[in-house]
Order: structure tokens, then C-alpha cells, then sequence
């Protein structure tokens, strides 16, 4: 195991902060540019991944436990929201046979 | 090896990231999905989160992953139920986007930390410490953690049944 840990020894903050900055703006146009909704649950769990590995980064900067319980927190929370939303797409499949968002436009304006 | 892993490992994931959300096949999204994750994974492994990296790898590919293709394959999408958006929406969405990137980049290059991470204690990531910290610190959030998902269950069990003739 030292040999694996020995290889993030001089990996700067900064690169982390980028990484996830660049998979989080993934995420982001992934929600703005497609239209099934499936794709734009995708995206959004994207976004999390990004936030959890950003969370660790830190925690293992400044040496403390507390960020990784909050990735396991969010980790909970993104399976008890994938449920949900998917049970959600589910029904909106049933009662339109689409899973495209612009159908669902009756709350727009 | 060293450094270089890193890179080569971010590298993958920036790439099947993007495959995600460019492939126009719904199943091609979520395989690339699960490999994007799997990378996550390496670099919970690189962190030394070893309790981060069991749990993403059960809990994102084994049970997001698997209830997305189930649900995928419920739904049974043909080609022509994908329609892309117009070319306007989406040059505006990758416009948007990037200011995002510019915006953050630009906050963090006024932070000026560029410190390399240090693993200065080895076993911050284990399941000993991490239990420990969960269990005295974090008790109460843990416990209604199991509300949460108790709610899920009944909520998402509550939606996807369907409903009666009745109304």
C-alpha cells in the first residue's frame, strides 16, 4: 500500500481544485445541452462525483477525517435522490412515452 | 509511476466525462458512466481513502449504476425518442458553461495554494477511523441519514406505482 500512496506525494492542491472544476462544468452543460432526462440525471450525479473527490482532496490536505464522513453523507443522498428521480422519470414515461423535458413545459412562465 | 498516474487518471476521467454527456446512445452514456466512476475510484484509491473507495465502488457501480440500465431498459428508448436540442441552445448552454470554468479557474488562481497534498497521517481514510469518527462526531446526522433513506424507499415506491383506474 506504500507504493500507492506514495504516488499523490507532490500532486499540487491546485490540480485537484481543476479536476473538479472541469468535471463539475461537464456536469453543468451536460443538464443545459441535452433534452432526455435521463442523461440530465447523469450529468447531475457527475456533479457529485466532482464535489465528493473535492471534498477528499481536502480532507486528506488538512488532515481531517470530518470531509470524508460528508462524502459518505452525500453518497446516501445520492442514492435515496437517484430512487426518487427515477421512479419520477418512470412515471413521466408512462404517461407521456417520452423521457424529453421540452414535453413537460406546462410550468414554464 | 509517481505523479504521473495522477494525470493519466484525471485524463481518463475528463474524457469519459465528456463521452457521457456527448454519445447520443442513452446505454452508451451510462456505460461510460460507470467507467467514469471507476476512475473516481482510483482516485479515492490514490488518496488513501480505502473506506471512500469501497463504498463508491459498491454504491455508485453496483447500485446507481444497475438502476439506471434497469430503468433504461424499462423504458425501452428507441432512436427516434432522443432528440438533441438546436444548435442555438446548446452553443448557449457550452457558452454558459465555460464562463462557469473561467469564473472558478480565475477564483482559485487568486487563492494562491498551490501546496502538494501530503498524506500526513496514512490512516485517515481507513474504516477504523472513519468508523470512529461517524459513530461519536457524526451520530446524529448518521441516524437521520437512515430517515432519509427510509423515505426514499416509500417515496419512490409510492410514485412508480400505478395509480388506480379510478381517477
Amino acid at each position: 500500500m506504500d507504493t500507492v500512496t506514495q504516488a499523490i506525494q507532490g500532486v499540487p492542491l491546485n490540480h485537484y481544485i481543476l479536476l473538479s472544476a472541469v468535471i463539475f462544468t461537464i456536469g453543468v452543460i451536460g443538464v443545459l445541452i441535452r433534452r432526455n432526462a435521463i442523461i440530465i440525471f447523469m450529468s447531475i450525479e457527475l456533479m457529485l462525483n466532482a464535489v465528493n473527490l473535492l471534498l477528499t482532496a481536502f480532507s486528506v490536505y488538512h488532515n481531517d477525517a470530518s470531509g470524508q464522513v460528508f462524502v459518505f453523507f452525500i453518497m446516501a443522498l445520492a442514492a435515496a435522490e437517484v430512487a426518487v428521480g427515477l421512479a419520477i422519470i418512470v412515471m413521466i414515461f408512462r404517461n407521456t412515452s417520452s423521457t424529453d423535458i421540452n414535453i413537460l413545459n406546462k410550468l414554464k412562465w | 509511476m509517481s505523479v504521473s498516474l495522477f494525470y493519466l487518471v484525471a485524463f481518463l476521467s475528463i474524457f469519459f466525462s465528456l463521452m457521457v454527456i456527448l454519445t447520443k446512445n442513452p446505454i452508451h452514456s451510462v456505460l461510460y458512466l460507470i467507467v467514469t466512476f471507476f476512475t473516481f475510484t482510483i482516485h479515492y484509491i490514490l488518496l488513501n481513502a480505502q473506506f471512500l473507495a469501497i463504498v463508491n465502488f459498491i454504491v455508485y457501480m453496483g447500485a446507481i449504476m444497475v438502476l439506471f440500465l434497469f430503468v433504461l431498459m424499462l423504458l425501452n428508448l428507441d432512436k427516434d425518442s432522443e432528440p438533441m436540442k438546436s444548435n442555438f441552445v446548446k452553443i448557449a448552454g457550452l457558452i454558459a458553461g465555460l464562463c462557469l470554468l473561467i469564473t472558478l479557474i480565475g477564483s482559485m488562481k487568486s487563492l494562491n495554494i498551490s501546496d502538494p497534498v501530503i498524506l500526513k497521517d496514512p490512516d485517515i481514510g481507513l474504516v477504523k477511523n472513519l468508523g470512529k469518527v461517524l459513530f461519536s462526531e457524526f451520530l446524529l446526522p448518521f441516524e437521520i441519514s437512515s430517515i432519509l433513506l427510509l423515505t426514499a424507499m416509500v417515496g419512490a415506491v409510492l410514485i412508480a406505482k400505478r395509480e388506480p383506474k379510478t381517477t
